[in-house]
């Protein structure tokens, strides 16, 4: 028969030397090769305390953006969920009243903005639909929980942390977008 | 008055005799449960680093905590009785397992004697004369509570796990003890303490006995069940073995047994062939006999850690045994080549000593 590999070997079916029969060599030759093990360098990464860096295109739970003074980028346009392959995402658009502009950087905004994470794909396309920056995937996961309902994320999930009133949050959750620059 | 006075005084000798030994017993109990609760741990750990992994670390420093929250978690599984088990041999199976493998630690020399209280107290519960045969005689019990257990169970796979127990210890007693009375007639004395005494002047035995304790030591493996010789409790046929049907502080008994009989196999194994409490190279004599005392005990501790780690390495090397040729390398290996070795160290004694 044909070898599936060039790494297979021909099995000797020859009676066993002497030497072989006292098996004591074997076995200290095995037991070498265990021992050597010891000084081998360990693969596993200790995960909790370190953890690997993410791949630069690591696609992650959606963020809703804010602008440099903490307005929210999102005018509820709708472009997110249309692109949305998976139909995740809603929304509802509200007015922005006078004395907002602190709030919301334009004159519409979403009063509700929901991500379904139990459909979501993390494909990417609300990012890459949005004219805005308002959305973008960042490089944290969907954390376990116990309900179905839980994974329904609303604005207070999605939303980055205020920049002015809490930067060092801000930051974490800019991640490495911090480098680039703003899009408008 | 002076008749009267006489047995009082003895009793009062006694009573300090007695309470030098029960604190002894309590503390030579106490520390090989510790010892075989970390060697449970020493035993994953040395598992991991030498499959490159990492193993328990989680628990405590080092996860050296991980004993005790496994022995908690044992403790707090539901305890299960099967109703078609016996139930007294049932729990009696576990209990004599423990209670041999504990036994044995009686008459061995854990260390010279220490001076307290102006008394000198020896490191050694009993030295009896017939020491190395009582280790015989209870480490042979050691498989009435794997049988009876197994057998107690009424389940196939703990029955069979119990008879290949049963018989794979008769099997291989046969030769650890003729490899035995070869080292015996070197020694030409059964009590522990007086070998030790005879390597710490002269040589140790593995000098005299180098086959002996090859013999011995491959034994030593098969009574203590482990691997490659760790058939009774083959996981992937007999799923546990004679364990099958135990759950929570009663299996254990049975694993930690294993664990205990490993670490006193381990001590007589130092004990018979490498000194014993005997620290080479050091002159227990210029030391004040506290201070002798703590190094021949450090020294023992150190032999048995290395026979400890010796068990698990080859555990993590070499694959188990079939049954069939278990009983060839029993019966037909290594029982002709004790019975040669004791024949050729008697032929070497007579010659000798003409």
């Amino acid at each position: 028969m044909q070898a599936l590999t060039t790494k297979s070997k021909e099995v000797s079916r020859e009676p066993m030397s002497f030497w072989e029969k006292m098996y004591l060599p074997a076995i200290f030759k095995g037991m070498m090769i265990t021992f050597s093990h010891i000084f081998k360098k360990k693969p596993t990464i200790n995960y909790p305390e370190k953890k690997r860096p993410f791949s630069p295109v690591f696609r992650g739970l959606q963020i809703l953006n804010r602008d440099e003074e903490g307005r929210e980028n999102c005018t509820a346009c709708g472009l997110c969920a249309v692109a949305c392959p998976a139909e995740a995402i809603t929304m509802e658009a509200a007015e922005r009243q006078p004395g907002e502009e602190n709030l919301y950087r334009e004159e519409k905004y979403a009063a509700k903005y929901e991500i379904n994470m139990l459909r979501c794909i993390f494909c990417g396309l609300c990012e890459e639909a949005c004219p805005k920056d308002a959305i973008y995937l960042s490089e944290t996961f969907t954390p376990a929980d116990y309900q179905r309902k839980q994974f329904i994320y609303g604005k207070k999930d999605l939303l980055i942390p205020h920049p002015t009133e809490d930067p060092e949050a801000y930051k974490k959750a800019l991640g490495n977008r911090a480098k680039k620059e703003p899009v408008n | 008055m002076a008749d009267l006075k006489k047995p009082i005084m003895l009793l009062v000798v006694d009573l300090a005799l007695i309470v030098e030994k029960l604190v002894l017993i309590v503390v030579v109990v106490m520390a090989s449960l510790v010892i075989a609760m970390y060697a449970t741990f020493a035993e994953r750990k040395v598992a991991a680093i030498l499959q490159d992994r990492r193993g328990p670390n989680r628990a405590g420093p080092f996860g050296l905590l991980q004993p005790l929250a496994d022995g908690l978690k044992l403790f707090f599984k539901e305890e299960i009785i099967p109703t078609f088990s016996s139930k007294f041999l049932f729990i009696m199976g576990p209990a004599l397992a423990m209670l041999t493998a504990v036994m044995t630690s009686a008459v061995i020399p854990w260390g010279d004697k220490v001076q307290f209280f102006g008394r000198d107290i020896s490191l050694q519960i009993a030295d009896i004369n017939i020491g190395i045969l009582y280790v015989f005689g209870v480490v042979s019990l050691g498989v009435y509570g794997i049988m009876i257990g197994s057998w107690a169970s009424n389940n196939k796979f703990s029955l069979i796990g119990g008879l290949r127990a049963a018989s794979q210890i008769i099997s291989y007693e046969l030769a650890m003890g003729i490899s035995l009375i070869a080292l015996l007639m070197v020694t030409g004395s059964l009590s522990l303490k007086e070998m030790v005494l005879q390597q710490q002047a002269g040589y140790w035995n593995i000098v005299y006995q180098p086959l002996g304790f090859l013999i011995f030591l491959i034994c030593a493996f098969a009574e203590c069940n482990r691997t490659p010789f760790d058939l009774p409790e083959a996981e992937n046929e007999l799923i546990g073995g004679y364990h099958t049907e135990y759950s929570s502080m009663k299996l254990g008994f049975f694993l930690f047994a294993e664990y205990i009989n490993m670490f006193i196999n381990s001590v007589i194994m130092a004990t018979l062939f490498f000194g014993g409490y005997d620290c080479p190279f050091v002159n227990e004599a210029n030391f004040s006999p506290n201070i002798a005392a703590l190094i021949g005990v450090a020294a023992l501790m150190i032999k048995v850690v290395c026979f400890l780690f010796f068990f698990m390495w080859v555990r993590w090397t070499i694959p188990r045994f079939r049954y069939d040729q278990l009983m060839h390398l029993g019966w037909r290996i290594l029982i002709p080549l004790a019975l040669f070795n004791m024949l050729a160290t008697g032929g070497v004694i007579l010659y000798f000593n003409k």
